[in-house]
């Protein structure tokens, strides 16, 4: 095959190409926080998951220790079934709580863990029912429009 | 002569259809001469570097001013959110899935497209191709295919160049002159930017426009008129064609790749 400094120049021109997508990828994406280790999946039930989406983190005291695979909805029992998960190497008491919380005023939601007091850890496969739903503003103002209403009658009563 | 007589209309009709029918027939044969063009990898090699090297230069610099001109327009939007730190976020992901593979097409139709078309007119108005046929050279394998495939090569690379320094672009006017913190600029470009869905669609993307916009310019060379006047307008249609093309495709690829 003949030789030409063109050869080079394309060369050089391939490997820009290259070193781009490559700092793209790490830089400015996710590849490094990818999680290609496997981990354990634990399945939990909530009565309701607000805006929470696949792929959100789970956070234990603040530190990402796992992910949120799949959601889907049991009709057998009318609520939320939330697959997580968890890295091989954290594991929790059984008698954890979660929670769905929110990341500042409008951020995304995730999952926290409150460790419990049990012996015995989570293994693969186990459902957690000690959930607190993700606090809904429409639920949040009829509560607060209720309490109102129901301090105003003994006032007027009284009168 | 009225273009509202039938005969005309019918006439008019029957051109297009048959322009559209040589276009597929071509656009086909281009695509079955991948493994002939790799037989003579030079041809393929001398135009990347014509196509590609040659662009480098007008893709890096845009890349960068956009990359400027995102980070601060979006700097003035979010601060009347309070979220600036999401700045590295809305760079990263505008240059990845939009800005980057369409500016870089419709910047490679000016810079590229044009000049395949004018050479290939030429060629075609000097009598060249006939030339070739009469020496039982195939001009579709000889001259096009080596074009279209280094085309299909160089776009990708050039979109991907263009991405990676607007957002270095985004990040200097980001963190050096608007003083946003440069770790929470990065974590929240890496927290929100995924590596297929937006990087690999992004890439997507830039490979079908390299498609689209090589194959319009050597259609239009190829068809272009043996006049000086043709060519000119031959060129002129690369840039109106490829562009209304790469925009109204990628129309169509976004709401494929990124709906829900």
């Amino acid at each position: 095959m003949q030789q030409s400094k063109n050869d080079v120049w394309v060369g050089l021109f391939v490997m820009l190409g290259v070193v781009a997508l490559v700092f793209l990828a790490l830089q400015s994406a996710n590849l490094l926080t990818l999680n290609f280790q496997s981990g354990y999946r634990v399945t939990a039930r909530f009565d309701n998951i607000g805006g929470l989406k696949p792929q959100a983190a789970v956070r234990s005291a603040g530190v990402v220790v796992g992910r949120v695979e799949s959601i889907t909805f049991d009709d057998k029992i009318f609520q939320a079934s939330v697959t997580l998960q968890l890295q091989d190497r954290y594991a929790f008491p059984k008698d954890s709580s979660l929670k769905i919380l929110t990341s500042g005023l409008l951020g995304e939601q995730y999952i926290g863990i409150e460790a419990g007091a049990d012996e015995h850890n989570l293994v693969p496969g186990d459902v957690v029912i000690a959930t607190q739903s993700a606090i809904v503003l429409e639920n949040l103002i009829s509560q607060f429009l209720f309490n109102k209403a129901a301090e105003g009658v003994p006032a007027d009563s009284s009168k | 002569m009225s273009w509202y007589h039938p005969a005309d209309l019918g006439f008019a009709v029957r051109r297009k259809l048959a322009d559209i029918g040589l276009g597929a027939r071509l656009f086909g044969r281009l695509l079955r001469l991948f493994p002939a063009v790799w037989q003579r990898p030079g041809l393929v090699r001398d135009q990347v570097h014509f196509l590609g090297n040659y662009s480098l230069a007008i893709i890096t610099v845009s890349g960068l001013f956009v990359g400027f001109v995102l980070a601060l327009q979006g700097y003035y939007t979010l601060q009347d959110f309070g979220s600036t730190e999401a700045l590295g976020q809305l760079v990263a992901l505008s240059l990845l899935r939009e800005l980057g593979p369409v500016i870089t097409a419709l910047l490679f139709a000016g810079r590229a497209g044009t000049s395949l078309t004018a050479e290939i007119g030429l060629m075609r108005a000097g009598e060249q191709l006939s030339a070739m046929e009469m020496m039982a050279v195939d001009p579709e394998r000889r001259i096009l295919a080596p074009r279209f495939w280094a085309g299909v090569v160089a776009m990708p690379v050039l979109a991907a160049v263009f991405s990676a320094v607007g957002v270095i672009g985004g990040w200097v006017v980001a963190v050096g002159m608007l003083g946003i913190d440069g770790g929470s600029f990065w974590s929240q470009m890496q927290g929100g930017v995924d590596v297929f869905s937006d990087v690999g669609n992004g890439v997507v993307k830039s490979i079908v426009f390299g498609f689209t916009v090589t194959f319009v310019a050597l259609l239009q060379g190829y068809t272009a008129r043996p006049t000086p006047e043709g060519v000119s307008r031959a060129t002129t249609r690369t840039v109106v064609v490829a562009s209304l093309a790469v925009l109204g495709l990628d129309f169509i690829l976004t709401t494929l790749m990124f709906s829900i």
